[in-house]
């Protein structure tokens, strides 16, 4: 309680700090102020600009999470059991995972167009290497005795896939996806800066465009709110997904 | 005595560590007959495991053959199973779901599978946790678990390395009395390694002991208890304390020797 007291009493500082410096200290130009951010994005809210905005984007990014998580997971978990496939392929993916994904983007332009899909495809690729990475990683670190154990008791390999491969790997997919959250979101508003008519990062580039430094703060603002709603998301999912681990997080340590 | 089960036939086992190889164990030749529980004691490091993984067939012998009821073993030994320090249970998976694993395997209907899990339940005396996670159990309770999904998948011959070495004395007194009674009702012929020698005297039929690295069979004792042995009351039995003091003194001087490091 007397945590979130402080957080509000240190928001209320810098909102009212900010609406007193703008203008005297520092031009309204350069950082708007407090109440026309709020009014700003009161008439997006009632326009319901907003909505229409922050649904494209949340959609490539969510579509572009989907997609390059899925994609992730099943690569991490083929490589991870086929370890001569992996061998073969490991140059060219750290190659790859190496080149900063946004200098992508205009080759997807070529491809895809400056609609959704190419911000999907982008957001994509970007959350395809962080969950691959992760998955791979979890797939080769599955206890080399828990499958002797359990081929021991006739387990095939589709069986080791299903009770012991895939289980241990979802730990480790969140794991991925958790860290993907702000790539995603980057993925989808790089995609809109670069080149779009929609989205919140089209609605940040406008604003910008017309010197509107309150636009440019709530448009940031919204964006902030969506990848909290997003990490949420992510976070109530893995929780649905492995009650073993809330399990575990609320057991008592002892040593 | 029945017919062989495992046959240990001159085995010898060398391992590549890095750039020197360790010869883990050497010359070792016994056999483990139908329904006999056998312990096998020896110093840490001394190729106890290696003998249990050779039965399971996870690892090849480097000289000498193992066979299972005559036969080489080349693969995985399905018709054995382990039971080790780790119980190896799989965390996203409750109680039931742990011991069905095997039984999922095997195939069986769903009716049979949560009909057999829920006796092995209340034979191991687990009942009232049937939904929990292994992480949520205590270590005797994981334990439990663990020898519950053992008799699941029903193996001929177990092979049980130190299963019980992370318990505390209460504890293990408790399993030991479970798992012989439980080995003597269903006529399993057990392979039990462990570095306790009143556990070896006490849960045995027969007692392999070994030398420290390159392990060697030092003696095979007869342990002359009875086969429905009260473990409870060993302490005052005296074929028991002059057992384990003649084991002891066999084993102590190796463990001077090494500085109860392996060798």
């Amino acid at each position: 309680m007397r945590l979130n007291a402080l957080r509000i009493l240190l928001f209320l500082v810098i909102v009212v700090s900010w609406e007193l410096m703008s203008g005297p200290v520092i031009a309204e130009f350069f950082i708007s102020r407090p109440s026309v951010i709020v009014r700003i994005l009161s008439d997006w809210i009632t326009n319901g600009s907003i909505f229409f905005h922050a649904g494209i984007t949340a959609g490539e990014a969510f579509s572009g999470f989907l997609l390059g998580g899925f994609a992730g997971m099943t690569a991490g978990i083929v490589l991870g059991r086929a370890r001569l496939l992996a061998d073969v392929v490991d140059p060219f993916i750290m190659a790859f995972y190496s080149l900063p994904k946004i200098a992508l983007a205009p080759l997807f332009i070529l491809w895809f167009g400056i609609g959704m899909d190419m911000k999907i495809v982008l957001t994509g690729t970007v959350v395809f290497f962080l969950v691959f990475l992760n998955t791979y990683t979890g797939v080769r670190s599955v206890s080399r005795e828990l499958v002797a154990i359990l081929s021991l008791m006739g387990a095939k390999e589709r069986h080791l896939l299903a009770k012991v491969v895939i289980p241990s790997a979802v730990t480790w997919v969140f794991a991925g996806l958790r860290i993907s959250v702000p790539y995603a979101l980057i993925g989808a508003i790089v995609g809109e800066l670069i080149a779009s008519n929609r989205g919140l990062g089209f609605v940040l580039a406008d604003a910008a465009g017309q010197f509107d430094t309150g636009g440019v703060f709530a448009a940031l603002i919204a964006i902030m709110l969506l990848a909290f709603l997003l990490n949420t998301a992510v976070k109530y999912t893995e929780r649905k997904v492995m009650p073993w681990k809330s399990a575990d997080e609320t057991r008592e340590v002892t040593i | 005595m029945g017919s062989a089960v495992v046959e240990f036939e001159d085995i010898g086992k060398v391992f590549d560590a890095g750039r020197r190889a360790v010869r883990a164990v050497e010359h070792v030749d016994f056999r483990v007959y139908d329904g006999e529980f056998v312990t096998i004691v020896g110093p840490s490091g001394c190729g106890k495991s290696t003998l249990l993984n050779m039965a399971a067939g996870l690892l090849q012998p480097t000289e000498g053959t193992v066979r299972y009821r005559g036969a080489p073993v080349t693969g995985y030994n399905l018709v054995t199973g382990y039971m080790t320090q780790n119980d190896h249970l799989l965390p996203w998976r409750d109680v039931v779901g742990n011991i069905a694993v095997p039984l999922e395997i095997k195939r069986l209907p769903r009716a049979r599978i949560r009909e057999r899990v829920q006796a092995l339940i209340d034979l191991v005396g687990l009942t009232g946790f049937e939904r929990s996670y292994p992480a949520q159990l205590s270590g005797g309770m994981r334990k439990r678990t663990a020898l519950a999904r053992l008799l699941a998948y029903d193996p001929e011959t177990f092979l049980m390395d130190e299963p019980f070495a992370a318990l505390d004395a209460q504890l293990r007194v408790n399993m030991q009395i479970e798992v012989r009674r439980l080995c003597r009702r269903l006529n399993k012929t057990v392979l039990f390694v462990t570095h306790d020698l009143d556990e070896a005297v006490a849960l045995g039929d027969r007692c392999v002991v070994f030398s420290p690295r390159p392990g060697t069979i030092r003696k095979i004792i007869d342990i002359p208890l009875a086969p429905a042995r009260d473990l409870l009351r060993l302490r005052h039995d005296p074929a028991y304390v002059a057992l384990t003091a003649e084991l002891w003194d066999m084993i102590a001087p190796s463990f001077a020797a090494t500085g109860g490091e392996p060798g």
